[in-house]
Formats: structure tokens, C-alpha cells, sequence
């Protein structure tokens, strides 16, 4: 038998190539993390099938179908139809599989269906994003996180979005217990003081996390009608220079955060760099050398931010620069030091 | 007399009521729970039926209207003291039978309770009159039946069953039969509906020994209860309140005296002048309430405190079920005895 495979095809099908020869991994989107049961059956049955019986669960909240025999793509991309459908993800012709994999299947916390801190439905913010977004071979990693705690580790990804509530304060239902400073000041940032037996927020330092809100036993806090997000750009992990995302906007709206994303596609069109690998560049590199402001000419274009939106000014990364120095020894301070 | 009214005609009650009267009810607030997205039920002004959430039971009770969680009893600069305004206009309040029974409690506290009147309560209470809401059935954690408050005759305006568009009334005050038959309420005998069982059953002891104040039962809150104070403070029959003098910020000469909700549950409530505290321990905090509730209260006026709403139970972040202590205590006697 002849193996004349192109790679090149088979990843954009969102298989990845293993270091078994003749083995591909079927990778299955899952926006937002969630999948019914019948579509987690369909995983099990394809990894009983085609492949070994073992299944991983992605860094991503997807799943990766191992030890798939390269002559079985077109099979299991028959079999992978009914999931693609159930977790209504883009596509092309029924049958043939996803359409890209550049575009990473967009992460998502429990958020507010669940969790009792999570400010808006992460969940269906993510199924929004993927089908705006998807299918997409940019290399673009996108993340939502119900609250501040950011289970979602959404700082991580060139997109992270936080959930943020503005709390509304009623002082005739406020009898003064103090519960609200006392767990702000604990659990989060402190931005609650006494002044005359009522409570009064520090507005910059709030960071929205709805904390007050949750301990609040008389409703004297209450969550804001309007779902506010802290939107935080271009962090990333990798091998040159892992950093955390920072802060861009905060008390966004939902609207101009999906545009935001969206127009970065755009910019990714114009600047990408054909010549890296496999066309694959985080954004915050490509950032790095066209510099902010070009991007947000392009991120920005026709988004109207609210009243309450607070944009960054000069924004600055920080991180590991492992591409200029790895040297653990000669660092300033040791420990041996400290000692003598 | 009964009648039977259509919504719109039973707007039509309101909002001639409405023109005498401010009318309180059990209202959804959208959005307003706790966690994002949810809704919470708390008394408000209301002018149509519409308005009044009938389908579930109250989160907050009425006893806001007559103690509100923030009052401002009077301002003070130098040598003047000027008495807070207290809108004190007729109101009707809507309520269910164990709410009534509360009424009683409140009542006791701020007016029988020894030789003073609690005069703001007085001034607010001697204006509102009630309307008694029907109970088809048991809400979750209701246990009026047990507690002997699931019925109410008297004390109230009319009575209301409701069922769909259709509004059933009893009307005890005759003054207000030709505000219902100008509507064009039709007669019909009309019977309030009362719940006669309850899911949730508690046995009340009859008396305590005083062994009860060493058991281990208590201790199991020490950890479990987290001292939040939310069952006194949706409880229609906590009276705690606490004080607040504010003197103003940009003019320290000027400023008001408050009195505030108090919950025996919460931080600070059992500190003294020194700062000594008695009920250190959430599990004793939780003693002295349960005991208040079910068994001190009786002692001094003949009647349980506790109305069986189970609104604390429906509350508790942590799922303490105070209708299960009660049972509890009630074993530990039995045992005793």
C-alpha cells in the first residue's frame, strides 16, 4: 500500500500528526466545554473504533482521539458529523470533518449557569464567539471566565474575557453587618469601607466581581442589569516568551468585545507572517513588531465602547524572555546567597 | 360577604384602594437575587394585580414596611433635635396567614412588650391594615400546620383565593362590599383557602430542661453555620434591631440617629462595652435563637415566636434547616425525659 498522505490537508481537518508513523489524533471541537451525552458517546465509540480505546481531554476542553489509523480519516469524519451537529459547530460539507483547526476551540468556566460568582453565561458567550469565528486557520486562542478568579486561566490566551457586574447599592436596605467589607477585603480586592454605618466603594479599585453582591444578606447590594467584561489581550504560553494577557478594557460591553475578536482576523490577514512555521504566530508576536497602535487600527474599527468603558493606554507585556536569557545561576539573588 | 372578580375588576379594587391607600406586596424583582441573573421576592408599592407575586412565597417578609432594615429615627445638631418624618399615610400590606400570625409577634415586641410603646413603630403600625392571601398549597420548608398558624379569621380587610385571572374574595370589612360590587364583582360564597398539611412537620417540646444549653447538638453549627445572619433577617418575626449615630462627614456638628436591623446570628450582636462578646461560637448563637424562637418567647407571653413560614430555611447558604433543629431539640427532651 501506498502512504502518500498530505499533512497539510489532514491538520487543517483538525487531525493531528502523531510521532506514530501512520497514526493521526482526531481532535473534537467542543465550544465552550460543554457536550451532550450522546455526542460523548459518539468520542467513546470512535476511540473503541478506530482508534485504541483511549481518550485525552485537551488543555482546550476538547477531546483528542489518538492511534487513528491515517487510512480511517474518512470514517471517523463520518462519525465525528454527529458531534459537530450536536455541539452546533461551523462546517463544510456534511461528512468531511471540521473545516480548520488554526482557531482554537474557545475555552469557558462554569460561569453563571452554575457557579454562583460567574457574572454571565460563559457558555453561551463561547458558542457566540466559535460560530463568528469558526472555521478559521489563524492560530487565535480565545477564553471566557464568569468572574475575577478566572478559573478559566484566560489571561493565557490573546483573548481573555472576564465577566464583570457593577454593583448597585441600595442604602435603606443596608444594615451595616459589614459582611460585604469584610469577604471584599478577604475574598477579593478590599474596595469596601465604612463611612457613617453605610458602605462605600472605592470605583476604581472594584475590580466587579459581585463578591458584595453574593454576601449580602439583606439585597442592599444587587448585581447590575447590564453584563460588563474586562477584556485582557495577548497573553500566551510558549517556548520564547510566556506572558500574562493584559488589561485593555474594563466595564465592556459584549458587543464591542465580539467585535473586537472578530476584527482581529483582519489584522491577522494583513501582518501574519507567512514564513513562520506553518503560518502560525501568536498575535502578541506579530503585535510585537507591527506595534499596538497598528493593531488596534484594526482591532478597534467601528467599535463604540459604552459610557462606562475605561480603555488602557500604553500597553506593555511583561513575561519570561527566555530568547535573551535562560541563566538561572548568575541570577542577582540566590539562595546560598542569603545565607552567607 | 364573598365575591367573585376578573382581573380587571379586581384592578379596579386596587386602584380605587390605591387612591386612600399605599398598597404593599410580595413583588419579583428581576434580577435582584443574589447570584447573576437571578430574582428575588420583597415587599414594594404595587397598583395593579399584576404586580403582586403570588406564585411563590415571599424571600423578605412585610415586617420591613412596619421596621424597615434602615430608619432614621431623628437628626441632631447642637441643641435641636428634629424627628425624622415617617411617611406614616394608610397602607394595606397583602400577607399570608402564618405572616399574620407574625403581625401578632411584632406587635407584642414593639407595643406590649412592658410599659413602652415603641413610638415609630406605633406611628407607622396604627395605619396599616391587611389583606389576607390564600393558600392553596404549601410552599418548600413551610411548616404552618405544626406551628398552628396556617389559619387566620380575623384581622384583615378581605381575604383573597386566586386561581389564574379568576380573584375569589372574602370580604370582612363591610364598609368595602360596595367598593367590590361597583367593580362588578359578582357574589359567591367565598371560603379563604388555608394549607392543611405541610411536607416539613416539627414537634414543639413543652418545656426545656436547662441541660438542653450544654448539649452536643449545638456544637455541629460551630462549623456548619457561617454567621451570616440571613435567617433573621428574612424571618417575619426577629425584632433585633441595633443602633447607628452618623454624625456628617463635611459637618461633624450635624448628624442622625438610625436604627438598623440587628440579627443575633451576625458578628458583633452579643459584644459589649470592652468588647467582650457572650455567644462567641456560631453553635450558641444558633442555641439562643432556636430557644428564643421555640421556647423563651412562649415562656414570657403564652405563644411561640416561630410562624413556621420556613423562610430561614429557604435562605440558609449553607442548608441549615432550623425546622429540623426544632425536631432535634424535641428528641433530645424526649430522650431526657
Amino acid at each position: 500500500m501506498i502512504r502518500d498522505y498530505n499533512m497539510k490537508e489532514y491538520k487543517k481537518n483538525a487531525f493531528r500528526q502523531s510521532k506514530y508513523r501512520g497514526e493521526i489524533a482526531s481532535r473534537v471541537r467542543v465550544p465552550g466545554g460543554v457536550i451532550d451525552a450522546k455526542s460523548l458517546m459518539r468520542v467513546v465509540e470512535i476511540a473503541e473504533k478506530y482508534g485504541d480505546g483511549t481518550i485525552n481531554l485537551t488543555n482546550r476542553q476538547g477531546f483528542e482521539i489518538p492511534h487513528i489509523r491515517i487510512e480511517d480519516r474518512d470514517k471517523v469524519n463520518e462519525e465525528l458529523q454527529l458531534i459537530i451537529e450536536n455541539t452546533n459547530v461551523n462546517h463544510g460539507q456534511p461528512g468531511e470533518g471540521y473545516p480548520a483547526s488554526g482557531t482554537r476551540n474557545v475555552v469557558a468556566c462554569p460561569g453563571k449557569e452554575l457557579c454562583p460568582f460567574g457574572c454571565y453565561d460563559t457558555k453561551a458567550l463561547a458558542a457566540k464567539l466559535d460560530k463568528m469565528i469558526f472555521p478559521n486557520n489563524h492560530h487565535v486562542k480565545i477564553a471566557c471566565t464568569g468572574c475575577s478568579n478566572d478559573c478559566a486561566h484566560v489571561r493565557l490566551n490573546d483573548f481573555g474575557i472576564i465577566g464583570q457586574t457593577e454593583p448597585q447599592y441600595d442604602p435603606d436596605r443596608c444594615i451595616g453587618c459589614e459582611q460585604c467589607v469584610k469577604y471584599c477585603s478577604k475574598r477579593s480586592v478590599g474596595a469596601l469601607s465604612v463611612v457613617n454605618g453605610k458602605i462605600v466603594r472605592d470605583t476604581n479599585k472594584c475590580i466587579g466581581c459581585g463578591v458584595c453582591v453574593n454576601y449580602c444578606p439583606t439585597r442592599a447590594w444587587t448585581r447590575s442589569k447590564e453584563h460588563y467584561f474586562r477584556l485582557e489581550l495577548l497573553g500566551r504560553t510558549g517556548k520564547k516568551n510566556p506572558r500574562l494577557g493584559e488589561d485593555f478594557l474594563k466595564w465592556a460591553d459584549e458587543e464591542s468585545v465580539c467585535k473586537i475578536i472578530k476584527n482581529t482576523y483582519d489584522y491577522l490577514d494583513d501582518y501574519l507572517d507567512m514564513a513562520a512555521v506553518e503560518a502560525k504566530e501568536h498575535i502578541g508576536y506579530i503585535v510585537d513588531r507591527t506595534g499596538v497602535e497598528e493593531f488596534l487600527k484594526y482591532a478597534m474599527k467601528d467599535v463604540e465602547l459604552g459610557p462606562k468603558c475605561e480603555m488602557a493606554g500604553r500597553m506593555y507585556w511583561g513575561g519570561k524572555r527566555y530568547d535573551q536569557t535562560n541563566e538561572l545561576r548568575k541570577s542577582m539573588f540566590r539562595f546560598s546567597d542569603r545565607e552567607e | 360577604m364573598g365575591y367573585t372578580l376578573t382581573r380587571s375588576e379586581f384592578d379596579q379594587v386596587l386602584s380605587e384602594l390605591g387612591k386612600n391607600y399605599r398598597l404593599y406586596a410580595p413583588v419579583l424583582k428581576i434580577g435582584q437575587g443574589r447570584f447573576t441573573d437571578t430574582d428575588v421576592v420583597i415587599y414594594d408599592f404595587i397598583s395593579e394585580s399584576s404586580e403582586i407575586e403570588l406564585e411563590k412565597k415571599s424571600d423578605f417578609s412585610f415586617k420591613e414596611i412596619l421596621t424597615p432594615l434602615s430608619q432614621t429615627l431623628f437628626f441632631f445638631t447642637e441643641n435641636v433635635i428634629k424627628e425624622a418624618d415617617i411617611d406614616c399615610s394608610d397602607a394595606i400590606i397583602f400577607l399570608r396567614s402564618c405572616d399574620m400570625h407574625a403581625v401578632k409577634r411584632l406587635d407584642q415586641i414593639y407595643l406590649n412588650n412592658g410599659k413602652h410603646v415603641d413610638p415609630f413603630y406605633k406611628k407607622v403600625r396604627d395605619h396599616v391594615k391587611f389583606v389576607l392571601i390564600g393558600c392553596p398549597g404549601s410552599f418548600q420548608e413551610c411548616f404552618c400546620v405544626s406551628m398552628g398558624t396556617n389559619k387566620t379569621d380575623d384581622g384583615y380587610l378581605f381575604a383573597l383565593n386566586y386561581s389564574g385571572d379568576q380573584f375569589d374574595v372574602d370580604v370582612k370589612d363591610a364598609a368595602l362590599n360596595e367598593l367590590f360590587e361597583k367593580a362588578g364583582a359578582a357574589a359567591k360564597e367565598v371560603a379563604v383557602d388555608y394549607v392543611t398539611e405541610n411536607e416539613t412537620k416539627v414537634t414543639i417540646p413543652e418545656t426545656v430542661p436547662n441541660s438542653i444549653y450544654q448539649s452536643d447538638l449545638w456544637k455541629e453549627y460551630d462549623k456548619r453555620c457561617v454567621a451570616c445572619g440571613r435567617c433573621n433577617l428574612v424571618c417575619p418575626t426577629c425584632t433585633c434591631f441595633t443602633m447607628q449615630d452618623a454624625f456628617y462627614t463635611d459637618n461633624g456638628k450635624v448628624g442622625e440617629r438610625r436604627r438598623v436591623g440587628g440579627s443575633c446570628m451576625i458578628d458583633g450582636y452579643s459584644t459589649v462595652a470592652g468588647g467582650g462578646q457572650y455567644r462567641r461560637k456560631h453553635g450558641e448563637r444558633m442555641r439562643f435563637k432556636v430557644l428564643h424562637k421555640i421556647y423563651d418567647f412562649r415562656k414570657r407571653y403564652g405563644y411561640d415566636m416561630c410562624v413556621g413560614c420556613g423562610r430561614c430555611d429557604d435562605v440558609c447558604p449553607e442548608y441549615i434547616s432550623f425546622s429540623n433543629i426544632i425536631n432535634k431539640v424535641n428528641a433530645e427532651v424526649k430522650e431526657g425525659e
